[in-house]
């Protein structure tokens, strides 16, 4: 050892003082984090890109030759099929969000981060949200790529901005209670086990893969009260065309449902989740 | 002038108490080693001071402060180095100093300056741009280390830093850790080590199923003791009964100190003596009752004879007992947040 450590610098001229300038840190340290962890395990962003392409063409070969009358409109089915893929791939993403929050937790690191001063434990959330949703949104234009090779459109700008408005209000809702499972749950088989269970009957009993209309009763109730109807309609809008969110997008057993109703329920369950996962964020803490 | 004071600290994972009643006074400036075998509340002492887990009841009091309510305040002026080293895999060390000094907040200059003062003491740059997956466990803690002093704490709380290093590690931390005392950071040091807190500490406290049996310095402590530390075996396999007698005969010897027998080494006798000339009375004794000598026994007396004498158990054996009854699994859970 040659060097000393101390210094004569005051604590105010070492640090960033502003509140705001903090939590821009903190989310842009815990935000990039994730980034270099991608960037060094590329196989997951493959795998990501690669297993929705996989359903798309899967799920379009499958019901190629469903009834004429079977979709709204004149819409082909992997036109039809392309938005709920889109939903469904950013919603898998976002649920599997808390699972590296878990294994922080299980190796100790979390520690590190919660006996930082952080000026909010939001910057968890916010950094994480941040992340699933740059990636969900390069998975949606990979398959919006792909459904518009195989013959089923682009969006319009516009559409586009829709498309990826809703995507981000899905990602915040769900990445925040996958984040607040992670808190609560003891660990990773538990949250996987969660997962597991949640994933593909949500998918199932949404309007994914196929109209309210096609649904037996039961399963049209749940479809028209999953938040993934919410919003897979509104990108399914933005496909068509025309952007009136005005036009009833869901026609649910108990009422019909804008465009504008689906992007409100949306946020409402956004809010209302990214709200109660906070004390969970603060869960035994002082 | 007092950093820390934590004041009748309680906590209990379900059925089983971790701590009852722990006061501890930390001074200013000082180097305070808490010794105790694991399992005996030395960690969860440490991460209730580091706001980490809050005790069912009783007072943290650092810096004046009340630290179960300004949390945050707290956290910004200490550094926290855990028993499992804590480190992204995937980052290199170096990208993991400075994550953690965005998290603290750190102007990004005054940052990289420190990054590369704790590099140059620590020993870290021939490695520290690697990814820290490949790195050793020595090197795995000395950066671990390294993050728990990027932001100058007031107090640096290191929970069992040299478990398992190599010498050249183990060593690095050592003349860290006393440049860092000489240069006036305050220092909260637990281990189990008794060497390492006999060498460093100038404070110190021994902590036992969750509360406080000794505390001073190190060498107050022993000198309680006397000067000459007595181990005294009748045979080679003896039992209690033959003990207790033992002791009974002996305790009765003028200059003899705190007979106690030591289950956990056949039980043996120990005890203390200022004045060597008194072993020959204890001889004496033993041979007029009709006791043969199988071994004696004299040494300075060490920490462990501090712990001995409180508890009746060396910290070996404490920890030996304890390895049958532990949950290594739920106590991985109850560490969890």
């Amino acid at each position: 050892m040659n060097t000393t450590l101390s210094t004569s610098t005051s604590q105010t001229s070492v640090k960033n003082n502003s509140k705001s300038i903090q939590f821009i840190q903190e989310v842009q340290a815990l935000t990039r984090r994730l980034f270099i962890q991608l960037l060094r395990r590329p196989s997951t962003l493959v795998a990501g890109i690669l297993q929705p392409l996989i359903w798309l063409v899967l799920f379009g070969a499958l019901f190629q030759n469903a009834p004429v009358d079977f979709l709204p409109g004149e819409m082909e089915y992997g036109e039809f099929l392309g938005s709920g893929i889109i939903v469904f791939t950013a919603f898998s993403g976002a649920l599997n969000a808390g699972l590296p929050l878990m294994f922080d937790r299980e190796f100790g690191f979390l520690n590190r981060l919660l006996v930082a001063p952080l000026h909010s434990r939001s910057s968890i959330v916010v950094s994480s949200v941040i992340y699933i949703a740059s990636i969900s949104i390069l998975q949606s234009f990979a398959i919006m790529g792909v459904s518009s090779l195989l013959g089923y459109g682009w969006p319009s700008l516009l559409g586009t901005l829709l498309v990826t408005l809703t995507l981000i209000l899905l990602v915040f809702g769900v990445t925040a209670l996958s984040l607040g499972l992670a808190f609560v749950l003891p660990g990773h088989i538990e949250l996987l086990a969660l997962i597991f269970v949640a994933n593909l009957p949500l998918l199932f009993a949404s309007t994914a893969l196929v109209p309210i209309s096609f649904m037996p009763t039961w399963l049209g109730w749940l479809a028209a009260i999953n938040p993934l109807t919410f919003a897979i309609e509104p990108i399914r809008a933005a496909y068509s065309g025309s952007l009136d969110l005005g036009t009833v997008l869901v026609h649910a057993p108990y009422g019909e449902i804008t465009g504008h109703g689906c992007l409100l329920l949306l946020s409402i369950l956004t809010i209302g989740l990214f709200l109660t996962i906070r004390p969970l964020l603060n869960r035994k803490l002082l | 002038m007092l950093l820390v004071e934590l004041r009748e600290l309680n906590k209990s994972y379900g059925p089983v108490k971790a701590l009852s009643n722990l006061t501890l006074e930390i001074p200013k400036g000082s180097l305070f080693g808490l010794l105790g075998p694991n399992g005996s509340g030395k960690s969860t002492t440490l991460r209730i001071l580091c706001t980490l887990l809050a005790p069912d009841s009783g007072e943290v009091i650092f810096a004046g402060q009340n630290a179960l309510k300004n949390s945050r305040e707290v956290r910004s002026k200490l550094g926290y180095v855990a028993q499992e080293v804590a480190i992204d895999k995937i980052l290199t060390g170096r990208e993991l100093l400075q994550f953690h000094g965005d998290l603290y907040h750190l102007r990004r200059e005054y940052r990289d300056d420190r990054i590369k003062k704790l590099i140059e003491c620590l020993g870290m740059s021939k490695w520290i741009d690697r990814r820290s997956g490949s790195y050793s466990g020595g090197m795995r803690r000395r950066l671990d280390l390294a993050t728990g002093l990027l932001h100058e704490p007031q107090l640096l709380v290191l929970d069992e830093p040299t478990v398992g290093l190599d010498i050249e590690s183990r060593s690095i931390i050592w003349s860290l850790l006393k440049e860092l005392r000489s240069q006036g950071t305050t220092i909260l040091l637990s281990s189990h080590y008794l060497e390492e807190i006999d060498e460093l500490s100038d404070q110190m406290a021994i902590v036992d199923v969750g509360k406080v049996i000794a505390k001073g310095t190190p060498e107050q402590l022993k000198n309680k003791l006397g000067n000459i530390r007595v181990t005294l075996k009748v045979q080679e396999f003896s039992n209690l009964g033959e003990g207790e007698r033992v002791r009974q005969l002996i305790n009765h010897v003028d200059g003899v100190n705190d007979v106690v027998i030591n289950n956990f080494q056949g039980f043996s006798l120990n005890f203390f003596l200022d004045d060597p000339a008194v072993i020959r009375l204890v001889r004496d004794k033993l041979e007029s009752e009709g006791f043969e000598i199988f071994t004696l026994s004299e040494s300075r007396p060490s920490l462990d004879d501090v712990y001995l004498q409180a508890t009746g158990k060396t910290i070996m054996d404490a920890e030996l007992e304890v390895v049958s009854t532990r949950d290594l699994k739920k106590e991985a859970k109850q560490s969890m947040r």
